[in-house]
């Protein structure tokens, strides 16, 4: 059924899921939501179970007028403006709205991307097995492409949630101008010898160019041993890796793209990748070093958080 | 000179990825046993293993920590190996792509001939007269890394990269021939083009090969070229 239309894109919403996951041998990019906690979050306060496709919104939100009768929406992640009929209403809950209703979603006060997430999830066709936005390729969400004015959206069946979900304020983000980064040596640290303490050492500010792609840093330059390659046989990567390309300037890999042919000097853990996703130019980056073992223990620890999260958010009140 | 190490190395590629690699070169060995080691492991993924992708010299594994660990996997690994020389692995698939050289589909075609001191027929013939290894499938949704161009054609790339190449497009930059998939732009020196949609997002295999399949380039004339555009609905 018809959810809403777009009356202003907001400057680059896409409607994102989980991910695609099924050709990443074959050059897919695995896309999805960038911050994979606030897009859950979102979906658990809509009434949303599995992998429902959602909007992520960067920056700038976009003012959407409801087209169905009653349908919850929530909005996680980014703190942005959120108004109603031009009431201020708040993030991180359940939100009922009404056929006609005009919901605005305004400027990031912190943090980059926003997910709404509505009764049923957002109805687009899925596409080799996902139906989230993959702009480079031209394929998932509406069209291959990033909402435009007049788009009409539509979602899923769903049933309104009988109570409203709140997310304990002490489990927001916050999102800060200087995040730490915990990431792994690895796949190629040998490469970079005395260079590998530098860079755990080093501030980095976070340049303007940064998307979905990947984070490009500006620091002190991290250069590769003498004699050592700067770029390598080609080979899959995965969200996280720190490629240093010769220039010695890190650029964080993430969720479009599946090979590269530079040095990865260290793998951010997948655990710290909403920390990215919600980062914006300007921002200084450390990075942090933890075993293997020790992220394993974090990953081990987050899961079990968010099991009481929505165990938390979906019983039964 | 082999390039295959004695035993695999492995790589961390942060929490939920190890790379395996077999050799440190571009190699048809290592390739080839990056194959072998990709069909056995696709034969049945091991529990927790959620991808595999294969490359030049190495592959992918990509997991859920919360299922297995790269302990598990190495020891899984291990026992594949020691069973490797028993197990048949099938015979690359070869997948033909037809091409219409030349013409308006192919404008560099003359620069490859004229580089290398050869007729547009000679470049044709060598071209379409090797079969392929595919060692890695990334970059864009099907592009494919080609091994094995023939010296006699080698080229540079264009000094000038193109803005707008339609997919389809089948080039040589230096020592490597491919393909673009989809409309992009590029640099590489075009010879020709193929009717078939090497991407269809909507069919239920949207690509024709996969990582470890051949390709042969078949010269087919520009009636055959209308004639499978038309049947591909492109």
């Amino acid at each position: 059924m018809d959810a809403f239309r777009v009356i202003f894109p907001g400057s680059l919403t896409t409607v994102q899921d989980r991910g695609r996951f099924r050709f990443l041998d074959r050059g897919v990019p695995p896309s999805g939501a960038l911050d994979p906690f606030a897009y859950r979050v979102a979906n658990l306060l809509a009434g949303n179970t599995g992998g429902a496709a959602v909007l992520e919104i960067t920056v700038i939100g976009p003012v959407l007028e409801v087209l169905c009768d009653a349908a919850d929406i929530a909005l996680a992640g980014a703190d942005m403006e959120l108004t109603v009929n031009r009431q201020a209403v708040p993030a991180w809950r359940t939100l009922r709205v009404h056929r006609g209703d005009l919901v605005r979603v305004g400027r990031a006060k912190s943090g980059c991307r926003g997910y709404l997430a509505v009764t049923g999830g957002i109805d687009v066709p899925v596409v080799m097995g996902s139906r989230s936005t993959c702009l480079k390729a031209g394929i998932g969400g509406v069209g291959g492409r990033m909402l435009r004015k007049g788009d009409i959206l539509r979602r899923l069946e769903g049933e309104p949630l009988r109570h409203p979900r709140v997310l304990p304020p002490e489990r927001i983000p916050l999102y800060r101008a200087e995040i730490v980064l915990r990431a792994v040596p690895g796949p190629q640290e040998e490469a970079f010898g005395k260079g590998l303490g530098m860079f755990f050492d080093a501030p980095y500010d976070i340049t303007p160019e940064a998307d979905r792609m990947g984070y490009r840093l500006q620091g002190p330059p991290v250069h590769h041993v003498e004699g050592v390659p700067q770029s390598i046989i080609s080979e899959p990567t995965v969200p996280g890796n720190v490629q240093l390309p010769a220039d010695g300037r890190p650029i964080i890999l993430l969720v479009e793209q599946t090979t590269g042919g530079y040095t990865k000097i260290a793998t951010v853990i997948s655990p710290d990748i909403p920390k990215i996703a919600q980062a914006i130019p300007g921002n200084r980056v450390r990075f942090r070093e933890v075993t293997l073992e020790e992220a394993h223990r974090i990953v081990r620890e987050e899961a079990l958080e968010m099991r009481e999260l929505e165990a938390l958010l979906t019983a039964g009140r | 000179m082999s390039h295959l190490y004695d035993k695999p190395q492995i790589r961390l590629s942060g929490d939920r990825a190890i790379l395996v690699e077999y050799g440190d070169a571009i190699d048809p060995a290592v390739n080839e046993k990056v194959r072998a080691v990709t069909a056995l492991l696709k034969r049945g993924l091991p529990e927790g293993v959620e991808a595999v992708i294969p490359a030049y010299r190495n592959l992918a594994i990509l997991y859920d920590p919360l299922v297995t660990s790269p302990a598990e996997i190495l020891s899984l690994l291990t026992g594949l190996e020691s069973r490797l020389h028993e197990i048949e692995i099938p015979k690359p698939r070869v997948v033909e792509i037809p091409v219409l050289y030349g013409g308006e589909h192919g404008p560099d075609i003359g620069v490859v001939a004229e580089h290398n001191g050869l007729s547009v027929e000679e470049v044709i013939a060598i071209h379409a007269g090797t079969v392929y290894p595919i060692y890695m499938i990334g970059f864009t949704p099907g592009f494919c890394y080609l091994g094995g161009l023939d010296r006699r054609i080698h080229t540079p790339r264009r000094k000038t990269p193109r803005t707008l190449l339609p997919g389809g497009s089948v080039g040589i930059a230096e020592a490597q021939t491919g393909m673009y998939p989809v409309d992009s732009p590029g640099g590489w020196q075009i010879i020709g083009r193929t009717p078939l949609r090497l991407f269809a997002p909507e069919r239920e295999n949207p690509f024709l090969y996969e990582p470890g399949d051949r390709i042969r380039f078949v010269p087919v004339t520009a009636a055959e070229y209308e004639r499978i555009r038309g049947k591909e609905g492109a």
